[in-house]
């Protein structure tokens, strides 16, 4: 298993260059400009001298080099720097990645953003499995219930309707006319006492709720189809003609069995909170690591928007390698060799 | 369990699966509702007579009465003829993206869980498009390949292939890693070690002991799929890469009337609902075809 | 007239302009809360010349000048403005000397003199530095500290109108102590300085996070008693324009909103609730169409859309060069409609590419101002433009259909489909296109969907000039200004329209200095613009803001940053 793994890992550091390669193509393909948004008294002469100051007048594969030992060598050693209070090598010299908007260093955005993504879209994560497991397996299990019937009419409404629309609706109900929550999240609020933890939770919960229930509607869909697709095979006939409890047949037998689909959907749902959620973030101004693409993106901050794509690229490669992991070890008929 | 499938295909498979569908109620229910909509949305528009984007200056934001049974837009537009036509976009543009999508996810699913060779290169491909930065994606493709598409299609049906194509092939890796997770761990189940030992060809395997095993989370990828692609549909038009703005869709409909929900409800309250409706209805159909498709519940 | 002229100026000092009459003390008022949905990226305006930023840094970096809400130059950190009356500008236009006030201390304790004013200088024309400000110091010789409270600027040509460099919130002064070692390419490393500058203004930055929030406390050695009423300011950034107008107008969790371009109906709705204001402003701002002169067609490969000189112009479009087509699309066009529709009170009908400052306002074209289809479908009629059985004009096989571009916006969208329907009024056929703002403004060369490359028939945005003078917006429209593949499209004629005479009045400008010819010439300019219809204008637009009934002081401006007088805010 150990062998497989750093063989994997091994593996996945050519992957994680072609996967830069092709972002970084992609994005200096892009027609967008970082100057684009200035306002049209700008002149062209201006905007020209502002894009070679960002060092847009060097060819692609030298930007693309740049970018490459920044990440992989000066911001790693920027973090050991930081962490040991040492000075390794020619510090002063050593540049890091910019952002063309903010004309600071990538990394620090993008740790100044993680907490308010952390709580907002992480906690949604969180709550969302939590209620789709049980949600799930009781749907499966008592199949075209009421219980089925509502939960699958509940789902479907929770995944037609997107979290733009949900998001207006819970800021006009509960920030307009109830005035329970504020609409405007409030990153500078530090939890230093009591009071301050309640105002966190009030801000917190429109976006954690509105983000959930999305969460869980899809969640609760793939639960109750990996529940139901393992109730009827043999085994579990087995099981139950052997007097085994029916709750020892749906927790060990059925409910292992169906683990292999959530572990897939779980590890591919944790990189994405990293992306953060751009929409809800938005909506109610969560200014997470979701907005920070978005402008990035909308600003053609070319920094920016590789660094944050690049590192969820890593998250994303893996977290793929840990669901291939746990499948050996939730089924070990399932061998990699 | 092998017995099953090899004594129903002396009978009429097709007539089987019929019977099993008819008895699910909910799949009726969800036939009937599916072409409720693509009846309404198709003859609708003949009846109510009114063109979608006829625009009457003085009639704007009004509330459902009888002349525009929906209310009117801030625009002036009638928001029933609104729904009617872009219900025929949003359908087309839900279903084909949808379909791309899957068709796509389960091919390499399977081909990654069950074909050993294929699994690493497949799964790095997976990982580089879950990777894609979609928007930046999107404006490059829109850059590459709308002239061509509008020149070879004509405006509409270029732009038409260019969002099914584009919302297709950047979502079918969620259903692609279901798909291989659920088939790596089906393959090593007795029923298919069995089918290899007395010979079945690999093919047959696929199609007769895997992929009924694992319709269900096809069937929700599916679903899920309409109702992304709806909206994703409605995100793209706002990069320029969408339908020309003076063509109405569910999602847009939808975008555009939220911020006047104080004002004019019901332009949000029935896109909402249609698309709703379309994915239940699809959801109780997916659910039913699979009971029916499901040799073990057939036999019943 | 002289004495009605913007620049003339009132030679009032700062402390004239305050609003409270009864004194009290600096910070009484608690926190001041602001949203500016679009957030700043950074607080050193000439890192990024983004509005937002300007905004945000106009509370802490202050101008020797600045504007007020109509137009109105006030002296700032100088003592008066320098006018040839005065002596501070020079009889050949040439120079112009500036006095800073006294006293004024920097938000450190050090005082503010003339070498901060010639740093502001060196650095910004640096060439490596980036400076997204730089056109607002051209023509400069040299910048001179006469002594330490005199600066002198040095011109290498007459400058009609010398109050650019150290005017307004595009060009204000920053402290050389702080940005001493921040000049030329080390201007983009310097973090810490660019987050947290040192600044004269009624406040001072206390926490920075880019594309945020910016915390900022009074300053407290700013050099008006008791002001700023406020003793913190809270800028939020982020989200978008309908919910920002929500949490001021529904919620009253913010006290301001900034530039909120939202259907007047969703804005009406919400100030029912009485709980707050809305506010515009007007400036130079003109929504237009742009007539495109040269031919769009994809098959031309590099000589689409593209001007191949001569005054006669070898690559016409197929029909906007087609005076009649031209007149008839804007007589089409019910702009009244437009206004009520997508603007409200934040929109008037626009008959001139220059609509202010109103000394230059002309009211040659105020044909526009009524839709007359009928004269429209007559003046096609009779320039041989026969509707067809699908109801579409055409001559000689040209058909009139129209694509029609513009930038995703759901108010341009609005615009969009009614134009289409009076389009369609007169037998011309419009396909309309949206574009992602930052494709369609981004001027990347290799994208097609550019403004500047205008592959398209006609293409609708706004456009501006910031400052008071408008002899460079008026120079857009030179011949040598065409957009074109030999600049890279980065000329400022968007129109491919060229015409000697017009070359001949905007040179003829450059060298005038009385104010009465140069107003006759800007008139005469526009009128020419507009009488041949080079540019379709639309609405003259303002700019939207709401603030909270609790608190008083906001008036909007269009000239300046909207927080110009922000130390006269103060709770009600």
């Amino acid at each position: 298993m150990i062998q497989y793994i750093i063989r994997r890992l091994l593996a996945a550091i050519p992957t994680l260059l072609v996967i830069s390669f092709v972002i970084f193509a992609i994005l200096d393909l892009a027609p967008s400009d970082p100057t684009g948004n200035l306002p049209m008294t700008v002149p062209p002469e201006v905007r020209e001298k502002i894009r070679i100051s960002l060092g847009l007048d060097q060819p692609m594969y030298i930007r693309y080099y740049k970018w490459l030992v920044q990440f992989s060598v000066n911001e790693p050693l920027n973090i050991l720097q930081h962490s040991f209070g040492v000075t390794i090598g020619d510090a002063e010299n050593r540049t890091r990645i910019l952002s063309w908007a903010t004309r600071s260093p990538v990394i620090d955005l993008i740790v100044e953003r993680t907490p308010q993504t952390l709580w907002v879209v992480g906690l949604s994560f969180l709550f969302g499995i939590l209620m789709a497991i049980p949600i799930g397996i009781v749907q499966a299990y008592r199949q075209y219930s009421l219980f089925d019937q509502i939960g699958t009419f509940v789902a479907m409404l929770g995944f037609s309707v997107p979290t733009f629309f949900t998001g207006v609706v819970a800021i006009i109900l509960f920030s307009v006319q109830l005035k329970w929550f504020p609409m405007i999240y409030d990153t500078t609020l530090e939890i230093t006492s009591w009071d301050n933890f309640v105002l966190q939770i009030k801000q917190m919960i429109m976006p954690v709720t509105v983000l959930a229930f999305y969460q869980a509607s899809q969640l609760s869909r793939f639960m109750r189809a990996a529940i139901l697709d393992n109730l009827n095979l043999d085994y579990v006939r087995t099981a139950r003609s052997k007097g085994r409890s029916e709750n020892a047949v749906l927790m060990i037998h059925v409910l292992r069995n169906s683990l292999i689909p959530i572990v897939t959907l779980i590890a591919l749902g944790i990189p994405t909170i990293f992306g953060g959620a751009i929409i809800t973030e938005q909506i109610f101004r969560v200014n997470g690591l979701g907005q920070l693409l978005i402008i990035a993106i909308e600003g053609a901050d070319i920094p920016t928007v590789q660094t944050l794509t690049f590192l969820f690229a890593i998250l994303i490669v893996i977290f793929n390698l840990i669901a291939d992991v746990l499948y050996g070890i939730l089924d070990p008929r399932i061998r990699y060799d | 369990m092998d017995s099953a499938v090899i004594e129903t295909e002396h009978r009429s498979m097709w007539t089987d699966v019929w019977r099993q569908f008819r008895k699910h109620k909910g799949a009726l229910v969800g036939v009937f509702v599916f072409a409720f909509i693509i009846i309404a949305v198709f003859v609708g528009p003949p009846i109510h007579g009114v063109d979608p984007n006829a625009i009457d200056f003085k009639a704007r934001n009004l509330s459902p009465e009888w002349a525009h049974p929906l209310g009117t837009d801030n625009i002036g537009h009638d928001t029933l003829a609104q729904m009617l036509a872009g219900g025929q976009v949003s359908l087309a543009v839900g279903l084909s993206a949808a379909l791309i999508a899957l068709i796509l996810g389960t091919l390499i699913g399977v081909l990654a869980g069950f074909v050993k060779s294929l699994n690493g290169p497949l799964m790095r491909l997976t990982d580089v498009f879950l990777s894609l930065p979609l928007l930046p994606l999107l404006l490059v493709s829109i850059m590459l390949f709308r002239d061509t598409l509008r020149a070879a299609f004509g405006p509409e049906t270029g732009i038409f292939l260019l969002i099914v194509g584009l919302i297709g092939v950047t979502s079918w890796m969620h259903t692609a890693r279901i798909v291989r997770g659920d088939v790596l761990s089906i393959k090593e189940r007795e029923f298919v070690t069995a089918a290899h030992s007395i010979g079945t060809r690999r093919h047959r395997i696929v199609f007769r002991h895997i992929l009924p095993n694992i319709l269900s989370p096809i069937m929700v990828s599916a679903t899920l799929g309409i109702a992304n692609a709806i909206i994703t549909e409605s995100a793209l038009s706002f990069l320029g890469l969408g339908f020309p703005p003076d063509f109405p869709t569910w999602g847009r409909l939808l975008y555009d009337g939220t911020n006047f929900i104080q004002i004019t409800p019901s332009r949000v309250i029935w896109p909402g609902v249609f698309i709703a409706l379309t994915v239940l209805s699809v959801n109780y159909i997916g659910d039913g075809l699979r009971d029916a498709l499901d040799p073990r519940l057939r036999g019943r | 007239m002289r004495n009605t002229l913007l620049f003339s100026i009132a030679l009032s000092s700062a402390v004239a302009l305050a609003g409270t009459a009864w004194a009290a003390d600096r910070g009484r008022d608690g926190e001041l809360r602001l949203l500016y949905w679009q957030a700043p990226s950074t607080m050193m305006p000439f890192l990024s010349g983004g509005t937002k930023e300007l905004e945000a840094s106009s509370v802490v970096i202050e101008p020797l000048a600045r504007y007020d809400n109509d137009g109105k130059m006030h002296a700032w950190l100088a003592e008066e403005i320098p006018t040839v009356a005065n002596g501070g500008v020079a009889e050949d236009l040439k120079s112009i000397t500036w006095k800073i006030k006294r006293g004024i201390k920097w938000s450190d304790g050090s005082e503010l003199t003339s070498a901060d004013a010639v740093f502001t200088y060196e650095y910004c024309s640096h060439p490596d530095t980036g400076c997204t400000s730089s056109n607002y110091f051209n023509d400069i010789v040299s910048v001179d500290a006469v002594d330490s409270h005199t600066v002198r600027i040095n011109f290498s040509v007459a400058k009609p109108f010398p109050y650019a460099p150290f005017v307004g919130y595009n060009a204000p002064i920053i402290q050389k102590a702080q940005f001493d070692g921040c000049i030329g390419a080390k201007a983009q490393e310097c973090t810490e300085q660019n987050f947290n500058p040192i600044g004269t203004g009624p406040f001072k930055v206390v926490d920075f996070k880019p594309n945020d929030v910016i915390v900022f406390e009074a300053n407290e050695l700013y050099r008006e008693e008791g002001k700023p009423a406020f003793s913190s300011l809270l800028f939020k950034g982020g989200g978008d324009a309908t919910s920002a107008a929500r949490s001021v107008l529904e919620t009253s969790e913010m006290h301001y909103a900034w530039n909120l371009q939202v259907e007047p109906e969703i804005l009406a709705k919400m100030a029912e609730v009485g709980k707050g204001t809305i506010i515009a402003g007007f400036g130079t701002s003109v929504e237009r169409l742009m007539v495109n002169f040269t031919n769009p067609d994809p098959n031309l490969g590099d000589d689409r859309a593209e001007y191949l000189g001569g005054n006669n112009n070898r690559n016409p479009h197929p029909f906007l060069s087609d005076y009649a087509v031209r007149r008839a699309l804007s007589l089409a066009i019910d702009r009244q409609i437009l206004v009520d529709a997508g603007y409200g009170s934040a929109g008037k009908i626009g008959c001139n590419v220059l609509p202010a400052p109103a000394i230059y306002a002309s009211d040659a074209n105020d044909e526009c101002k009524t839709q007359n289809v009928d004269e429209a479908n007559h003046i096609l009629d009779h320039a041989g433009w026969v509707r067809g059985s699908d109801g579409v004009r055409a001559k000689n096989g040209v058909r009139l259909s129209i694509l029609y571009q513009t930038s995703t916006n759901s108010v341009r969208q609005g615009t969009q489909a009614f134009i289409k329907e009076m389009w369609k009024a007169i037998g011309v056929e419009t396909e309309l296109r949206n574009l992602s703002a930052s494709v369609f403004f981004g001027g990347d060369p290799a994208s097609p969907d550019t403004y500047q490359k205008f592959y398209a028939d006609i293409e609708m945005y706004t456009n501006n000039f910031s400052g008071t003078d408008p002899e460079t917006y008026m120079a857009n429209w030179t011949c040598k200004q065409v957009s074109r593949r030999a600049n890279t499209w980065g000329g400022g004629n968007m129109p491919r329209w060229c015409n000697p005479d017009y070359d001949a009045l905007s040179t003829e400008m450059s060298k005038t200095a009385d104010l009465d010819d140069r107003i006759r010439l800007a008139k005469a300019m526009n009128d020419m613009l507009m009488q041949d219809y080079a540019m379709i204008p639309l609405i003259h637009r303002g700019g939207v803001s709401a603030f909270s009934n609790v608190i008083e002081g906001p008036r909007g401006n269009e000239w300046d940053s909207e927080l110009w007088n922000i130390a006269d805010w103060h709770l009600k």
